[in-house]
C-alpha cells in the first residue's frame, strides 16, 4: 500500500494570488492594549459614551480571562502588546459617495475582482468593504433603503442607529463568552450591521469583504445582523490578506438574530493568506459566530468554505430557542500544508419540535491538521427535537490528520440525534481513471474534491458558487502528483 | 497504429509481461484471450500508463508517437481509449460533467475548441441513442452505484463521446449477462470504421461472437503464445485453457 500513494504526497507550495501589499497611508494606533487604546479607537470613531463603556468593560473582563487551548491546535504565544489594534486607510478626504474612494484603494478591490462600482457590480450583490479596521463603502444603498433594509458599517450604525446596535450587540455573544470575543468587544473597529424589517424579503445578496493590509495589525471586525418577523436575507463575507511572513491575528465576532418566521442565510468563504509551505507566516483566525432563532419558525443557515489562515478556529452555532426554529450548518474546511483547522458547530436546541442539520466535510492534504468539533445539545424542554449530523473527511496523502469530535449531550428523551462520519483517501485509481479520459491530475483532483464537496458548495448562493469552487482546486494546488 | 515490440513489464520486481509483440493496423479489430493472471490487464494497463507497473524492456509506438514519452492523458488525446475492467467510482461527480471535461481535455489537447453546452449536449444525444444508454444515469454520480452492466455501458458509452483511434475494453463482457453483452457489442460494432482499431481482452469466447475478431491471439503467463483467425477462439472454447497450459508449461 505504500506505493499507492506515492504521487499524492509531494506538496508543494499553491500559489497565493492575493497576497499583494496595497500602499496606503494609514492612521494607526501604536502597538499595544491598555485602557488608552481602546479610548483612542473610541474617539476615533467619535462614539458614544455607553459604546465606549462597553468596550472597557469587556476589556477588564478579557484581562481576567486565559486563552483557550482545547482545540487541536498549536501555535507560539500570541504577544498581545505587539499587535497594532487600530489601522485605517488615510483617505485624502471624507467620501460622501464610494465615486470618491482613493484609486489605490479601488484598485486593491479590483484585484480581488470585487468592483466596487455599482454598474459593474454581480447584479444583484450589495457589497460593504472593508479593509485592515473600517470599513471603505457599501453599494447599494439607496435602494436598499427604499425597502428600510439598513445595510452599512457597524461604526455608522453606532451613530445612525444606536438604539439597535445597543439593543442587540452583544446579545448573543456577551462579552463575557470567550477570551477572543472578549478582547474583539474591547476594540473591534468596524464591521458591517443589517437590519430586515419585518416582512421584507431581502431582494439581493448581501455581502461584505474583510482585507487585511497593513502590517503588524490585528483585524478585530464585528457583524450584527438581525432579521425581523417574517423577514428573509441572504448575506455573504469573504476575506483576503496579503503574504507577509509573521502570524496576523483575526478576531471576529458574527451575531444573528432572527425573529418569528425569519430567515438568515449566511455564507463565508474564507481565503485568509494560509502561510507558505514551511507554515511560516498566515492568518490565526478566531472568530466566534452565533446565531440566534429567537422567534419559533425562524431559520438560521450558516455555510462556509474554509481554505484559508494557518489556523482556524471557529464554530458558528445555531440557539434554537423558538419552537419549530431550524439550524443549519454547513462546511467545506480544507488544510493544506502546515495548516490547522479546528472547526464545527454548536447546535443548542431549547424550544420545542427544534430541527438542526450538520453537513461538515473536511479535506486534508500536506502534513496539515483537520478536526471536526460539533455540540449537540438537546434541553429538557426541547420536546420532539431532532439533529442529524454527518461529517466526512477526505484525505490527501498520509501525513495530514483528520479528526472528528462529535458532543452529544441530550436532556429530553423524545430528541432524536443521529451521527454519521467516514474518511476516505483520494485513490490513485481515480485519478488514473481521469487521466486516462484525457484529464490531468490537477484537474482531476479538483473534480474529486468538488465532488467531494458538493453537498455544502450547493448551499452557496449561485454568484459565489463557481467562484469557491475555483477556490477549493487553487488551495490544494501542488498537493498531488 | 499500434506496434509493441519486446515488451517486458514489472510490478513490485514480480516479472508479468515477458516479451510482447502486437501489430495493430487501422480497422483491425484484435482480441486477446487467455487464463485469468496471464497479463492482459497489464498489458492494457501499460499501455494506458499506469505508474504502477515498470516498464523494463521493448518498445511501444502508438500514431507514430514513442507511447512510453507520454503520460497517461497525453496517450488519451492521441486517441488510446481503455474500457477499463473495474471502473472506479467518484462520488458527488455527475457522470456528465465528468465526460463534457473529458472531451473538453482531449479536445484542448488536440488544440481543438471546447465545446458550449448546446454543442456537447448534442453530440451527447446522438452518442446516446448509439449505445443505448439511459440520461437518467448521466446526471448521477459517476459509476456510483451503478450495476456492473450499467458501468460497462457507461464505459461504452465513453468511448463514443471520445471517439478514440484505439480502444481496449478489458473484459468488457465480463459480469453481463447476454441482453447486455449484446447491447454493449452493438454498440462497439458501431463505432468500427476503418481509420480506428479495437482491441478486445476478454476470457471468454461469447463477446467474440459479436464482435468479431481479425485476429486472436493468446496470452499465458506474459507471452503472447499463439496467434490465429477467429476460429482460434472456438477452439480455444471446447478444449479450455488446459491445453494451451500443458503445451507451454515447459517455455514458462
Ligand atoms: N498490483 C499488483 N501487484 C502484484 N501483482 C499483480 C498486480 N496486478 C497484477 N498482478 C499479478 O500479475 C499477474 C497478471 O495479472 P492481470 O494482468 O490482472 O491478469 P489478467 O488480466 O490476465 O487476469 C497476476 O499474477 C497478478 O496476480
Ligand atoms: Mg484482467
Amino acid at each position: 500500500m505504500n506505493n499507492e500513494l506515492s504521487a499524492i504526497e509531494k506538496t508543494v507550495l499553491s500559489d497565493y494570488k492575493y497576497g499583494f501589499v496595497t500602499e496606503i497611508e494609514a492612521d494607526e494606533a501604536p502597538p499595544g492594549l491598555n485602557e488608552d487604546t481602546i479610548r483612542f479607537i473610541s474617539a476615533k470613531k467619535n462614539e458614544p459614551e455607553w459604546m465606549l463603556e462597553w468596550r472597557l468593560k469587556a476589556y477588564n473582563h478579557w484581562l481576567k480571562m486565559q486563552e483557550p487551548n482545547w482545540a487541536n491546535i498549536k501555535y507560539d504565544p500570541i504577544n498581545y502588546q505587539s499587535i497594532k489594534y487600530y489601522s485605517a486607510p488615510k483617505q485624502k478626504k471624507k467620501v460622501n459617495s464610494l465615486d470618491e474612494i482613493d484609486p489605490e484603494l479601488r484598485k486593491t478591490f479590483e484585484k480581488l475582482g470585487i468592483s466596487l462600482d455599482e454598474q459593474k457590480r454581480l447584479s444583484g450583490v450589495a457589497i460593504d468593504a472593508v479593509i485592515d479596521s473600517v470599513s471603505i463603502g457599501t453599494t447599494f444603498k439607496e435602494q436598499l433603503a427604499e425597502l428600510d433594509i439598513i445595510f452599512c458599517s457597524i461604526s455608522e450604525a453606532i451613530q445612525e442607529h444606536p438604539e439597535l446596535v445597543k439593543k442587540y450587540i452583544g446579545s448573543v455573544v456577551p462579552i463575557t463568552d470567550n477570551f477572543f470575543s472578549a478582547l474583539n468587544a474591547a476594540v473591534f473597529s468596524d464591521g458591517s450591521f443589517c437590519y430586515i424589517p419585518k416582512g421584507v424579503r431581502c431582494p439581493m445578496e448581501l455581502s461584505t469583504y474583510f482585507r487585511i493590509n497593513a502590517e503588524g495589525t490585528g483585524q478585530f471586525e464585528r457583524t450584527l445582523l438581525i432579521a425581523d418577523e417574517g423577514s428573509y436575507v441572504s448575506y455573504l463575507e469573504g476575506c483576503t490578506a496579503p503574504i507577509r511572513d509573521e502570524n496576523q491575528l483575526h478576531a471576529a465576532v458574527v451575531e444573528l438574530i432572527a425573529h418569528e418566521n425569519a430567515e438568515i442565510k449566511y455564507s463565508t468563504v474564507q481565503n485568509w493568506y494560509p502561510g507558505d509551505k514551511d507554515g511560516k507566516g498566515g492568518i490565526y483566525n478566531f472568530v466566534t459566530k452565533r446565531g440566534i432563532c429567537q422567534g419559533a419558525h425562524s431559520k438560521i443557515s450558516w455555510t462556509q468554505v474554509e481554505t484559508g489562515s494557518s489556523i482556524t478556529w471557529k464554530y458558528p452555532s445555531v440557539i434554537l430557542k423558538g419552537d419549530y426554529s431550524v439550524g443549519e450548518f454547513y462546511s467545506v474546511a480544507v488544510t493544506n500544508n502546515h495548516q490547522q483547522a479546528d472547526t464545527g458547530t454548536k447546535m443548542m436546541h431549547l424550544g420545542k419540535h427544534t430541527r438542526s442539520r450538520i453537513v461538515s466535510k473536511g479535506i486534508s492534504a500536506g502534513v496539515s491538521q483537520n478536526s471536526y468539533r460539533g455540540l449537540v445539545h438537546v434541553g429538557k424542554n426541547a420536546a420532539n427535537a431532532r439533529n442529524f449530523s454527518q461529517c466526512d473527511s477526505l484525505l490527501l496523502g498520509d501525513k495530514c490528520g483528520a479528526h472528528t469530535f462529535p458532543y452529544i449531550e441530550v436532556k429530553n428523551n423524545s430528541a432524536v440525534v443521529e451521527h454519521e462520519a467516514t474518511t476516505s483517501k483520494i485513490g490513485e485509481d481515480q485519478i488514473f481513471y481521469c487521466n486516462q479520459r484525457g484529464i490531468d491530475t490537477e484537474t482531476a483532483v479538483a473534480l474529486i474534491i468538488n465532488g467531494f464537496a458538493k453537498e455544502v458548495m450547493n448551499q452557496l448562493p449561485m454568484e459565489f458558487a463557481v467562484e469557491a469552487q475555483k477556490l477549493l482546486a487553487i488551495s490544494l494546488e501542488g498537493s498531488v502528483g | 497504429m499500434l506496434s509493441i515490440h519486446n515488451l517486458h513489464a514489472s510490478i513490485d520486481e514480480k516479472k508479468i509481461l515477458k516479451g510482447i509483440n502486437l501489430e495493430i493496423k487501422p480497422g483491425e479489430v484484435h482480441a486477446i484471450m487467455g487464463p485469468n493472471g496471464s497479463g492482459k490487464s497489464t498489458l492494457a494497463s501499460v499501455l494506458a500508463g499506469r505508474e504502477d507497473y515498470t516498464v523494463t524492456d521493448g518498445s511501444v509506438t502508438f500514431a507514430g508517437k514513442d507511447l512510453f514519452e507520454l503520460s497517461p492523458e497525453e496517450r488519451a488525446g492521441e486517441g488510446l481509449f481503455l474500457a477499463f475492467q473495474y471502473p472506479v467510482e467518484i462520488p458527488g461527480l455527475s457522470t456528465t460533467n465528468f465526460i463534457k471535461t473529458a472531451v473538453n481535455e482531449v479536445r484542448k489537447y488536440r488544440g481543438e475548441e471546447a465545446l458550449d453546452a448546446v454543442a456537447f449536449l448534442k453530440l451527447m444525444k446522438e452518442k446516446m441513442a448509439m449505445v443505448n444508454i439511459d440520461q437518467s444515469l448521466l446526471s448521477r454520480s459517476l459509476n456510483e452505484g451503478f450495476s456492473g452492466g450499467e458501468k460497462k455501458r457507461n464505459e461504452v458509452f465513453q468511448m463514443a463521446m471520445l471517439n478514440p483511434k484505439l480502444a481496449i475494453l478489458d473484459e468488457t463482457d465480463s459480469g453481463l449477462d447476454i441482453d447486455a453483452i449484446r447491447i454493449v457489442a452493438n454498440g462497439v460494432n458501431k463505432l468500427r470504421n476503418k481509420d480506428n482499431a479495437v482491441l478486445v481482452v476478454t476470457h471468454y469466447q461469447r463477446l467474440l461472437d459479436y464482435i468479431v475478431p481479425d485476429v486472436i491471439h493468446i496470452l499465458y503467463n506474459g507471452r503472447i503464445v499463439k496467434s490465429g483467425p477467429k476460429e482460434l477462439a472456438l477452439e480455444l472454447e471446447e478444449r479450455g485453457y488446459d491445453f494451451i497450459k500443458e503445451q507451454f508449461k515447459a517455455e514458462a
